[in-house]
């Protein structure tokens, strides 16, 4: 792998680069004292990287998932999405990247209670505007592919906590996104479980997904090509690892 | 999301909480049901009034020549007393209007009081007691079932004969035809000559429960003083030929009582329009105040359901947050949000449209009152409830829409 060319304000990433901010940070006002999530990270993430961000508790990583997974905006500094730059869009259409381009994956699944497990997953599809018949056609694929194709109309309630991140999975990967993001995916899960998704994060790296996953566990983070730690708002250390 | 896709998830969400739902739409329910309920009655009345009510009180293109309107509402005491100051119609007033008019016309003598009828120690108490001529019958539409009116000869003479109303008939003679029996008035016998066919009620008032008697039998002393009509009805072949009538019978009137000519009428003639225009000021009175408790009604019922929707809202917050992480936008999550507002509204709606119709027609059948569902009604209970939806869901709905992702999805 060829060394990143480091970034700076006025550029553009380079074509293979699916995830770059630069300086990016996020403040939260709390009432007049300013706690400064995030203090300008500055990382680029290839096409069909696996890449751990872990980092003690507070350390901003969730702030760091929701910046990329267009779920919230920087205060400042940059965020580009395949090559489109993202950090100064509007809500629409902010909206309409969430439903495309990311699927999140949630350490408590938030998943809709009272729906079927394939209600669920044809969520993304209904607000892209799929017909009902391809919306159940592709969604009962999905879970499918996650192993659930019996279990299409369970609540989640009837399911497992393992089966329930499956769903979340099948629902974030319905409409093809371009990343995959996972925060704390397997916080929530006894090891089998953890072990069962984490084989399933690896096939879908092999299939060429890029994947971002956020984790305290070490073990959990050997899984990914990439580690990257933060610290206080800001990158400690960012290291390639054996898989 | 496209806005079926609104509707069948605010469907969804109805039938998931019912209970909920149905309190939540029981204001927009009542006023709905009070809509088409008061509509109805109203529009049932308005029918009755105009098709049968004016035409059996007065007649078609009849009039009645009276000292006062019959038929009054609203009418001030002054003006009440100064009728009661008024000259009573004479024999001779009566004669000389029906010898003098120009234009075609039947004309008949009225007088009517309270009284009972007696057969074989059988009392009927309450009846109506009526002195008339005898082209009473025609003018009247008063068909006779079984006998005969009375001639004009009896009628001139004052014979003792007497046509009896179908009610008072079959309670004095339950078993026997009475045709030929006597009835007593007040200690006098009356040789019964007819039954008029059944005329029905009139606001839950029996037509049928009267006597008819030549004006100038014994039965003048029940009815009215000596040489007193209540009224000289006067029938005309057209409503213009009335119209000149009346004109002309004004005429006469006034010169036999010397009237000068700043000085009114001292007499009244009424007609079919008359009474109706009684019954148009009623029903303005209830299009005035009905529109006003049904506009409470719904404006209860729209803030019942904006509470129920601002509650769902709260309720929902991770819901919202879910749908938007998942890339719903505003406009998604306001659609459905309104689309369930609106849903709950024309639910409660369609509740009131079919309570509505189904109590006028319970009314229709076992109460007096007239009652006919106006078609119009309907549409408008519709729109008016689902209006009433999209109006109490627009705040709650742009609330939930506004959330920020992040905020709603941290909600417990
Ligand atoms: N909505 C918010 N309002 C105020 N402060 C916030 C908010 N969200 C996060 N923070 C603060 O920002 C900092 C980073 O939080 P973040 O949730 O990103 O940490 P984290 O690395 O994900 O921690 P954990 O491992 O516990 O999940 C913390 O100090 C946190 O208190
Ligand atoms: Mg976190």
């Amino acid at each position: 792998m060829t060394a990143l060319q480091p970034f700076r304000t006025g550029d553009t990433p380079l074509p293979d680069i699916v995830i770059l901010t630069h300086k990016l940070a996020r403040d939260y006002d709390m009432g007049g004292e300013v706690v400064r999530a995030l203090r300008g990270v500055s990382l680029q993430i290839r096409k069909n990287e696996y890449v751990a961000v872990m980092g003690p508790s507070g350390s901003g990583k969730s702030t760091f998932m929701n910046l990329i997974g267009c779920l919230d905006t920087p205060t400042a500094g940059e965020y580009w999405l395949n090559g489109q730059k993202v950090s100064d869009l509007s809500d629409d259409e902010l909206a309409r990247i969430r439903n495309k381009e990311i699927g999140f994956v949630f350490q408590t699944f938030n998943l809709l209670p009272r729906a079927t497990a394939l209600h669920n997953v044809e969520l993304p599809l209904i607000y892209a505007g799929l017909p009902a018949r391809e919306r159940r056609e592709h969604a009962a694929r999905a879970l499918t592919s996650v192993g659930l194709g019996d279990r299409m109309d369970h609540r989640p309630n009837e399911l497992s906590g393992g089966q329930r991140q499956r769903v979340a999975i099948a629902r974030a990967l319905v409409n093809e996104p371009s990343i995959l993001l996972a925060d704390e995916p397997t916080g929530n899960l006894d090891s089998a479980t953890s072990a069962e998704l984490m084989q399933v994060f690896r096939d879908l790296h092999h299939g060429g997904q890029t994947i971002v996953m956020v984790t305290h566990e070490h073990d959990i983070a050997a899984h990914a090509a990439r580690v990257v730690t933060l610290r206080d708002g800001v990158i400690a250390t960012d290291q390639l690892q054996a898989a | 999301m496209p806005f079926f896709e609104a509707l069948r998830l605010a469907l969804q969400m109805i039938r998931a909480q019912k209970l909920k739902s149905v309190f939540s739409t029981i204001g927009v329910f009542i006023g709905v049901t009070f809509l088409i309920g008061a509509w109805s009655v109203v529009n049932g009345m308005n029918r009755y009034m105009t098709e049968k009510f004016a035409g059996t009180l007065v007649g078609v293109n009849t009039f009645h020549l009276r000292r006062s309107p019959n038929v009054n509402f609203d009418v001030q005491d002054s003006v009440w007393r100064s009728w009661r100051r008024r000259p009573r119609i004479k024999f001779a007033d009566a004669n000389a209007v029906t010898k003098i008019l120009t234009v075609p016309v039947v004309t008949a003598w009225y007088s009517e009081d309270r009284g009972s009828v007696e057969y074989n120690g059988k009392v009927a108490k309450d009846i109506t007691l009526e002195g008339a001529t005898e082209r009473y019958f025609d003018i009247m539409n008063l068909t006779i079932g079984d006998g005969r009116p009375f001639t004009p000869q009896e009628s001139k003479a004052g014979t003792t004969v007497v046509v009896l109303g179908y009610d008072l008939a079959h309670k004095l003679f339950p078993d026997v035809n009475p045709i030929g029996h006597s009835v007593r008035i007040h200690g006098i016998p009356y040789r019964v000559i007819g039954v008029v066919e059944r005329q029905g009620n009139l606001l839950g008032i029996s037509l049928d429960k009267f006597v008819v008697a030549p004006a100038l039998s014994p039965i003048q002393r029940e009815v009215n003083p000596p040489g007193v009509v209540d009224a000289l009805i006067v029938k005309a072949n057209s409503e213009p030929e009335m119209r000149e009538a009346m004109n002309q019978t004004e005429a006469i009137m006034r010169s036999r009582r010397h009237l000068r000519p700043r000085q009114d009428d001292n007499f009244a003639m009424e007609t079919s329009e008359g009474v109706l225009d009684f019954w148009n000021k009623l029903s303005r009175i209830l299009y005035a105040v009905g529109p006003g408790l049904v506009g409470i009604a719904l404006v209860v019922g729209g803030i019942v359901i904006m509470n129920i929707m601002l509650m769902a809202v709260a309720e929902r917050t991770r819901e919202i947050g879910i749908r938007k992480s998942l890339g719903a936008r505003r406009r998604d999550i306001l659609r459905q949000f309104l689309a369930e507002a609106t849903a709950l509204a024309t639910v409660g709606a369609a509740l009131g449209i079919v309570t509505g119709v189904g109590l006028s027609v319970l009314l229709q059948a076992v109460s007096p009152l007239p009652a006919s569902v106006s078609p119009f009604s309907i549409v408008l209970g519709v729109v008016v409830g689902g209006g009433v939806g999209v109006v109490a869901g627009v705040y709650p709905a742009s609330r939930a829409a506004r959330l920020d992702p992040i905020t709603a999805l941290r909600q417990e």
